[in-house]
């Protein structure tokens, strides 16, 4: 599997660290209840084909990526950065 | 279908074997049960042989999206132990691995149980002291352990790298009883015992969706029409969160592939299961020859039943840093299944939230050798809507409530389970 960064062209799987499904970027306030946190930590919709999920560019550029992935034929639908601005200009 | 004997082979032999007849009843789906089971592997069937031989009468079907046995039952490595550090899944992997020593004779069946041990090294202090502590409990549970060290491996296995520069082996924790069975056998057994109870195994018969009025779940919706149910059991490997998304259901399982491994056939030379402890890799070698092994879970959420080349290379080097003669072997092919990886790692038999359902999920590494275990606590749960002692631990609130059963130390995250 290659994940085509939007800078830096195809690059292999090896290069990343997965982190999990992108809903972990909408943390809840720390004022929301115990509920909401065991929701957002524990609870996943776990969906069979289009999946947003965190790859970290580790032994790349650093950079965070959202990956929309298909989760059965491994497809990859569409690439963004995690934080939504272009890499030159993250601190 | 009568059962099998001594007698029945030879005189089976002298007329040509011409007398057997098929193991399982290829069942229609009727209009009504008493408990539907979604999932023909070997949670499914074992749970059906469970409640029908401990409530007769009742009106059992296996619903199986295809033929039986096609998941993960048939995509393991095969191996059964108890050798957990943390009491609830100590207890209940016992429980399990005590079911397995009377499985041939509770279900009539040749399924090659072999407890030919299984042995994990370590490679460091640290290591040495948490293998002590591990084995401490594991004995203290009732359970067996036994602390080896290198001077008592290096005789038994010449064929491990004892010398390694990164990771020298200096001794093991021995756990006597665990072994391997035959996985097929295990789903041909069950099959075969529970038709013969009368439970309708109905293979081809996918679920497309659940009835639910009023907060109970009354029918699943199958690709073989409407099929009425007092009690809906989900025994879906890999699947546990797309069967419960149709009952509106939110669950802490990730799925996730785990590639296995086997090679070329060879001649006996390893007796045991053995585990490499400075790494994720483990071994042992089929009746047949043939090297059976696995690792690391590929680590992202997949349903493809296949994995990727990385992880292909990151258990054979494993493999080659603990027994370098395995570079001579051709690998045969290898393969992967989806698991149900829960956020701590450990399953979930429960009921669920929607009345009238239950869940027997979230199994990670540990579903193959759980399988008569599990079977036996879902079918008590589903009866009598309290969880046996075995798996009290194994709520699916546990999570909410703080108490989760995280054997890997990992935390949250499915994929370092």
């Amino acid at each position: 599997m290659r994940i085509p960064h939007p800078d830096l062209g195809l690059r292999d799987i090896e290069e990343f660290t997965y982190l999990g499904d992108a809903c972990l970027c909408e943390r809840p306030q720390t004022s929301a209840d115990h509920g909401n946190f065991c929701d957002y930590l524990y609870l996943r919709d776990n969906p069979a084909g289009a999946h947003r999920e965190l790859w970290f560019h580790e032994y790349g550029d650093q950079s965070w990526l959202i990956v929309t992935r298909d989760t059965c034929t491994h497809e990859i639908l569409a690439v963004e950065y995690a934080d939504a601005r272009p890499a030159g200009r993250r601190a | 279908m009568t059962g099998f004997s001594a007698f029945r082979i030879f005189a089976e032999a002298l007329r040509g074997n011409r007398g057997w007849t098929p193991h399982w009843r290829k069942a229609d789906p009727a209009a009504h049960y008493d408990v539907v089971i979604i999932g023909g592997g070997g949670h499914g069937l074992s749970t059906a042989w469970h409640l029908a031989s401990q409530n007769r009468g009742l009106r059992i079907a296996v619903l199986e999206k295809g033929p039986i046995g096609l998941g993960n039952t048939g995509r393991n490595t095969t191996v059964i132990r108890a050798n957990y550090l943390l009491p609830s899944n100590q207890r209940f992997y016992e429980y399990s691995l005590r079911k397995w020593e009377s499985f041939e004779q509770d279900l009539n069946y040749n399924a090659m149980v072999s407890q030919r041990g299984v042995l994990n090294l370590w490679h460091s202090d640290g290591q040495r002291d948490a293998h002590i502590r591990r084995g401490n409990t594991i004995r203290l549970s009732g359970g067996d352990a036994e602390l080896l060290d290198a001077a008592a491996l290096r005789d038994r296995y010449k064929f491990l790298d004892f010398d390694n520069a990164r990771f020298p082996i200096k001794g093991g924790l021995w756990h006597g009883r665990g072994g391997t069975v035959r996985h097929d056998a295990v789903v041909w057994a069950y099959a075969r015992a529970a038709s013969e109870l009368g439970v309708d195994i109905v293979e081809n018969c996918e679920v497309t969706g659940f009835e639910i009025e009023a907060g109970r779940c009354r029918a699943v919706q199958t690709t073989r029409g409407r099929i009425a149910a007092d009690k809906t059991a989900i025994c879906v490997a890999g699947s546990s969160g797309r069967l419960a998304a149709m009952a509106g259901l939110r669950l802490p399982i990730e799925s996730h592939v785990l590639q296995a491994f086997v090679s070329e056939g060879l001649k006996p030379f390893i007796d045991d299961v053995i585990g490499f402890g400075a790494g994720h890799f483990y071994i042992s070698q089929s009746d047949k020859g043939g090297l059976v092994f696995g690792g690391d879970l590929d680590g992202y959420n997949s349903y493809a039943q296949r994995g990727n080349l990385p992880m292909v290379r990151h258990v054979c080097a494993g493999a080659m840093a603990l027994m370098p003669a395995i570079g001579r072997a051709r690998l045969l092919r290898s393969w992967g299944g989806i698991m149900d990886m829960t956020m701590d790692g450990s399953p979930i038999i429960d009921r669920l939230p929607v009345e009238g359902m239950f869940l027997n999920g979230g199994w990670c590494y540990g579903g193959f050798k759980s399988i008569p275990g599990a079977g036996d606590c879902f079918a008590r749960l589903i009866v009598s809507g309290e969880p046996r002692p075995e798996i009290a631990a194994f709520r699916l609130d546990r999570f909410h409530r703080g108490h989760l059963i995280d054997e890997a130390g990992a935390g949250p995250w499915p994929n370092l389970h």
